[in-house]
């Protein structure tokens, strides 16, 4: 009886507050982060550019005879071409394309792995957090680009996307790790983790069922930062020389191709793919930024 | 706690970098190709021997470390040998180490000072000016900072430097090298020398490493701006200027002192861009000629160093959060 006078009360309340879940609240949230929703327009028509943008375009990022050298931006080559006779816009598309593919593929590995490590570590504490942060530190200290560049520079192959890509995410989790762990030494003592214990649930479900998706917020902050600092690392392998080689064209390779010329003619060759890395990152960053301040349930949407 | 953490990281690397190298083959594939005739085989065994690749890894890792065994006397690190170059005897790794070191340390400290300087200035004036149009400014200039990628900042601060040379008729901003070609004289005037070719570099690794940390202050100066011990510094009378030099930024600066080690390793990775665009014969370059090359005791040297850089690193933001936090007591 009470049952039905409860389950009464509970309509009566839906009908004059409407529900709102979790997520529905992060969206509107977010869209109402102005930069945020700008960031994400922006990135998405440079994903469209990247991937689209080649079917699109008449020319490809390969050198053609027919292409004239070093000619300025024009109706025929938006972006100008190069000294070697290469259409601009073509290798632009490509780059982007190659870049975005190493960035997305950092920021899912990298974060399956960090939030893995960081879970566990901060689930079992003791000694076996003692030696996964143990390692987290060993990690800290080897200087990032010279473990990356070595193992780039020792691909006997041409360098492909997808190498660096594995490369980066090997070694570019650990800053996720350390976030999720904080976040998972405080979860654990929460009543729901003993709750799932106490109804039997194996670690293993309680890590991935529970403590991960609990620390949801932090993970796809992460992931964002993580695309802006693998497309900050991989344009930066690639410009010395230890990235990503020709015949295959990257962001970092167009601009060391680029060399000195910031200030003559050839300017266009320096900032189109400069203006590019910033701007990927820059939406990046800002979209990580709409989605902190959407997830943070203490945040108020009110100015103090 | 440090000696383990290194050791870990040099067994790591040593692997890492180990392995996939072979610099015998590709020498023997050289002589192969200049002269044109298959390489005997006491020529292999000789470079073999001279680079300690007859033995395993293992093996080549303890002799790197403590040069006990049957050695030509270069190698072993507690005994002050870095280790055969594959450059030959003309360049040892100990003498272009400590050569280029303090090049190296001299940019990195610098920048990093100047980036932390700068990014506690621009936090804490974002954070007292709060949603005003400065706060704004300095916002989007540090989230530009933090996506412009250090190589293009370079380069383009590089060339800029170059044009202003042009125009002014000066050569204030030295833009090639780390210092005049063949100067000699006491430590002293040696740094004076190198002060022009220092700015230019210093303010790319500076601009390109103080927008996370001033994000970060900004953050925790507004959290300490609101907290009740303030309001009660504001509430007995004490002038607003004392309120927030004596009362909020020194509790605002403790998040920040976790991030300088952070700081000081970026600065590390970004030496290395910058004394490649600057034409610096620095720690930096040499450690990427190292990897170019495969040299593996070469590319160890410098992850020692940077290791203990780092690490040094930690240690002075730990006795900073001392200083900084009273609750801190080191017993």
């Amino acid at each position: 009886m009470s049952n039905t006078a409860a389950s009464d009360r509970l309509e009566s309340e839906a009908l004059s507050t409407k529900e709102r879940g979790q997520w529905e609240m992060v969206f509107r949230r977010f869209f109402r982060h102005r930069a945020a929703v700008i960031s994400m327009v922006i990135f998405l028509l440079i994903v469209l550019f990247a991937y689209v943008g080649p079917f699109l375009w008449k020319w490809d990022y390969k050198i053609h005879s027919e292409i004239p050298s070093w000619a300025a931006p024009s109706m025929d080559h938006p972006f100008g071409t190069d000294k070697a006779g290469r259409d601009m816009l073509g290798a632009m598309m490509q780059a982007t394309k190659q870049s975005l593919n190493v960035a997305l593929v950092v920021a899912i590995g990298s974060t399956v792995i960090g939030a893995l490590y960081g879970a566990i570590a901060g689930f079992y504490r003791g000694w076996v957090d003692a030696v996964l942060m143990r390692f987290l530190d060993i990690m800290f200290v080897i200087p990032f680009l010279v473990i990356t560049g070595a193992l780039a520079g020792a691909i006997d192959t041409s360098v492909r996307w997808y190498h660096m890509a594995i490369i980066l995410a090997v070694f570019g989790w650990t800053s996720i790790a350390r976030a999720v762990r904080a976040e998972v030494l405080s979860l654990r003592e929460k009543e729901f983790i003993e709750a799932a214990r106490s109804a039997g649930g194996s670690d293993w479900h309680i890590i991935v069922k529970h403590l991960i998706p609990n620390t949801m917020s932090v993970i796809i902050v992460s992931v964002t930062l993580q695309i802006a600092f693998a497309i900050l690392s991989e344009t930066t392998l690639s410009f010395l020389g230890l990235g990503i080689q020709s015949p295959d064209t990257s962001l970092g390779l167009l601009i060391d191709a680029a060399g000195a010329s910031a200030f003559n003619e050839h300017w266009y060759l320096f900032y189109i793919p400069g203006v590019m890395i910033i701007l990927i990152a820059l939406t990046i960053n800002f979209i990580g930024d709409g989605l902190r301040d959407a997830m943070d349930p203490r945040q108020t949407m009110v100015r103090r | 706690m440090m000696i383990p953490v290194l050791l870990g990281a040099t067994i790591l690397c040593f692997v890492l970098v180990d392995i996939p190298n072979d610099p015998v083959q590709d020498r023997v594939f050289e002589i192969e190709q200049s002269t044109g005739e298959p390489v005997p085989q006491s020529t292999i065994d000789a470079l073999e021997a001279t680079w300690y690749y007859d033995r395993s890894i293992p093996e080549r890792y303890w002799i790197w470390l403590t040069g006990v065994g049957d050695t030509n006397d270069d190698i072993g690190l507690i005994q002050g040998e870095w280790g055969p170059s594959i450059e030959g005897t003309a360049m040892p790794i100990g003498d272009e180490v400590s050569d280029r070191f303090w090049i190296t340390l001299r940019l990195v400290l610098f920048a990093t000072i100047a980036s932390i300087g700068i990014a506690i200035l621009a936090g804490v004036v974002s954070a007292v000016k709060q949603y005003s149009r400065v706060d704004y400014t300095l916002t989007f200039l540090g989230f530009l900072f933090l996506a412009m990628p250090i190589f293009w900042l370079g380069q383009l601060f590089k060339e800029g430097a170059v044009q202003l040379n042009k125009i002014l008729g000066s050569t204030v901003f030295q833009t090639y090298g780390s210092g005049t070609t063949g100067f000699q004289g006491n430590g002293w005037a040696v740094f004076v020398d190198s002060l022009p070719y220092l700015i230019v570099p210093t303010l790319v690794l500076m601009l390109g490493g103080y927008a996370a940390i001033s994000r970060y202050q900004r953050a925790s100066m507004l959290e300490v701006m609101n907290s009740d011990y303030v309001r009660l510094a504001r509430a007995k009378g004490v002038r607003n200027g004392t309120v927030m030099r004596r009362h909020a930024l020194r509790t605002a600066l403790i998040p920040v002192a976790t991030f300088a080690p952070l700081s000081l390793s970026a600065a590390m990775g970004g030496a290395m861009v910058t004394e490649r665009i600057f034409g610096w014969r620095g720690l930096g370059v040499y450690s990427l000629d190292a990897i170019n090359a495969g040299d593996t005791f070469a590319v160890m040297a410098y992850v020692l160093i940077s290791g203990i850089v780092v690490l040094i690193g930690v240690l002075i933001s730990d006795i900073l959060y001392g200083v900084l936090d009273p609750r801190i007591r080191f017993e």
